[in-house]
């Protein structure tokens, strides 16, 4: 009998701390899978971030950093200097990239560092319970926007993937979902080629998964499915914004 | 080697690239400058690589990487700057990452000044950053012997898996001294086994992490921690004693204000006075026995701590000191520099009162 599914290599044996029906997970699948069909996983070295995926350390098989709040792509950097052969990414939540670290991944992207940003945009920050992020959406409750975000108040949502797109050497921008399986294979299909851009050295990759937070959300899984679906797609649409073809 | 002429930061950075450091992350700030501007010229030579971070931050969290990837490594800051570092020099204490981190201090607090000071004493041995950890901190007193102290920190942050300060006083950073580059006795240094490197056929991967969520998880790296700033209090202290026998007064005083004490001893000696100075060189860990010592010798009256600063290696004196021995303050802060002829009047003063 053939085997039509398996666990990747790229994962292993620890049961993840995720919420039931977290999409944190899919994602994680999602770039083991890459690393282990790209034939990466011995030379891999990961960055987990502060936030829900913190432990993403204990998860993936390969060689992995715990990086300081924001910090992950200045890490990935002193990581990448070291070994350019390797294959070196960051997995970093939008609080984590968007607002402490946003420095640090705008300047990894103008240098071109040599690396791969899986950016999990829930607009949420879900591991402290809640709180606003700078991607939450105009009107989106949070802990502490508790009547929603006001954007005369807290500005308006950062659309990370358009600004970065603007650094000539992030030459792979794209941003993707996990809401339902064809999405899922499109965000599969865009990580692995912005870890084969990376093994090209071609510069500096980011791909921008539209992510669940049931919990925070206040919603069950499905719902919050489909909350991203109606919410979250029309404010961050799914959109490739660079392509190395494009830079040549 | 004979002699050269070399100014303080650029020989450091010399240093560095002796004893084999081939990364170097930092962010400009005075009075360090030429530091970063050395390397920037030099480490590509070397096949190694210099960055300009971002920030102090981001400098850090290369550093960190880049240990953890098993890399010789060193940034360079001034105050502020090292302000900005903490976190990820906590980080790098948790996760237990060989590095070195040159502090050339200048005058605080907040934006300060640009000139020498030694007000950072506090955040370097007490640990800037969150959490319980020790730091080395090393404190040269010349050209020579911070060229001397920089090629050992990296073997010292190797032996121990533990971050360590350089710490000089804009002085050391800027002023030119003859200095000889002598190749410092290399220690025996454990395998980085530890280091992320990509698996490449190793079996388990290896994880670099300060995060121990159980508390009895933490408790116990917390231990592990201080069973090895056990050992290094045990084996690194370092301190020159000088002219103590007969001394009346002892000074305490690291880094360039030992060298203008020791003029004042002069001048206190003329005048009939017999004084001595014990100089840390390792201002963590403390060499608490010397002054200890010190204390219980009958000719000594009393000690006094003289300091670029409002009076912070003071408190470890008085520690040391148990109380045998009265403990006395002097300092120059913001940039200022104490002068001999001022601490001549001081140990005057005190002595008149001690008699
Ligand atoms: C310096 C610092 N500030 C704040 C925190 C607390 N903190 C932990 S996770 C987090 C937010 C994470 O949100 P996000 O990056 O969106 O990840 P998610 O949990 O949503 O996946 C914050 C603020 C911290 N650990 N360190
Ligand atoms: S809190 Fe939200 S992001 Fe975190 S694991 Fe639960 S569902 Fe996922
Ligand atoms: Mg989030």
């Amino acid at each position: 009998m053939a085997i039509v599914f398996q666990k990747t290599k790229g994962l292993t044996e620890k049961q993840t701390h995720y919420c039931p029906g977290c999409t944190h997970g899919i994602i994680h699948r999602l770039v083991a899978e890459s690393l282990e069909e790209l034939g990466l996983l011995d030379k891999a070295i990961g960055v987990a971030p502060v936030g829900c995926s913190v432990f993403a350390y204990d998860y993936f098989s390969c060689d992995m950093q715990e990086a300081s709040h924001g910090r992950a792509p200045a890490c990935a950097t002193g990581i990448k200097r070291v070994h350019p052969d390797s294959a070196v990414f960051t997995y970093q939540g939008d609080g984590d990239l968007a607002s402490i670290g946003a420095a640090e991944i705008v300047h990894a992207a103008m240098r071109g560092e040599k690396f791969t940003t899986i950016f999990v945009n829930n607009a949420i920050y879900g591991m402290t319970g809640g709180q606003m992020a700078p991607t939450t959406l105009i009107g989106q409750k949070a802990t502490t926007a508790p009547l929603g975000r006001d954007e005369n108040h807290a500005g308006m949502p950062l659309r990370v993937s358009e600004m970065l797109a603007t650094i000539p050497k992030a030459v792979f921008v794209e941003r993707v979902s996990v809401h339902d399986v064809p999405n899922i294979m499109k965000a599969k299909k865009a990580i692995k080629k912005a870890f084969e851009i990376q093994m090209k050295g071609l510069g500096f990759g980011i791909v921008e998964v539209l992510s669940t937070c049931s919990t925070n959300w206040g919603k069950t899984p499905v719902e919050a499915l489909k909350w991203l679906k109606e919410n979250m797609i029309p404010y961050y649409p799914i959109q490739n914004f660079r392509n190395p073809e494009e830079v040549k | 080697m004979a002699k050269e002429l070399w100014k303080g930061n650029e020989a450091i950075a010399e240093a560095a690239i002796k004893a084999g450091c081939k990364y170097f992350f930092g962010y400009p700030i005075t009075p360090q400058n030429e530091i970063p501007e050395y390397m920037a010229l030099k480490l590509p030579q070397e096949g190694g690589c210099f960055l300009q971070a971002e920030s102090e931050v981001a400098a850090i969290n290369m550093v960190y990487g880049a240990a953890g990837a098993g890399a010789r490594v060193m940034t360079s800051s001034s105050s502020p700057g090292i302000s900005l570092k903490q976190e990820g020099i906590s980080y790098i204490a948790g996760a237990e990452l060989p590095c070195v981190i040159v502090n050339i201090v200048r005058g605080g607090p907040g934006l300060g000044s640009i000139q020498p000071a030694q007000s950072d004493y506090f955040q370097a041995t007490k640990g800037g950053g969150h959490g319980d950890y020790r730091m080395i901190v090393l404190a040269p007193a010349s050209v020579q012997e911070a060229v001397d102290l920089v090629q050992e920190a990296f073997d010292i942050a190797d032996q121990y898996r533990n971050p360590v300060m350089v710490m000089g006083d804009g002085m050391i950073g800027q002023m030119m001294e003859p200095v000889e580059f002598v190749e410092i006795p290399k220690r025996q240094l454990p395998e980085k086994d530890w280091a992320t490197t990509g698996l490449r056929g190793r079996k388990e991967h290896n994880v670099i992490n300060s995060l121990y969520i159980e508390a009895s998880q933490c408790d116990k790296h917390n231990e592990d921690l201080f069973a090895k700033y056990a050992k290094m209090e045990e084996t690194e202290i370092r301190c020159e004693e000088y002219n103590l026998e007969g001394a009346e007064i002892v000074f305490a005083a690291y880094g360039t204000v030992a060298r203008i004490v020791k003029n004042a001893i002069k001048s206190l000696e003329k005048e009939g006075i017999k004084a001595g100075l014990i100089r840390p060189i390792t201002l963590w860990p403390f060499p608490k026995a010397n002054f200890l010592k010190a204390a219980d010798m009958p000719n000594v009256k009393a000690f006094l701590s003289v300091e670029m600063s409002m009076g912070q290696m003071v408190e470890d004196v008085e520690l040391s000191v148990k109380g045998k021995k009265p403990v006395y303050f002097y300092g120059k802060a913001g940039g200022a520099i104490p002068t001999p002829k001022a601490i001549v009047e001081e140990a005057k003063k005190i002595l008149g009162g001690a008699k």
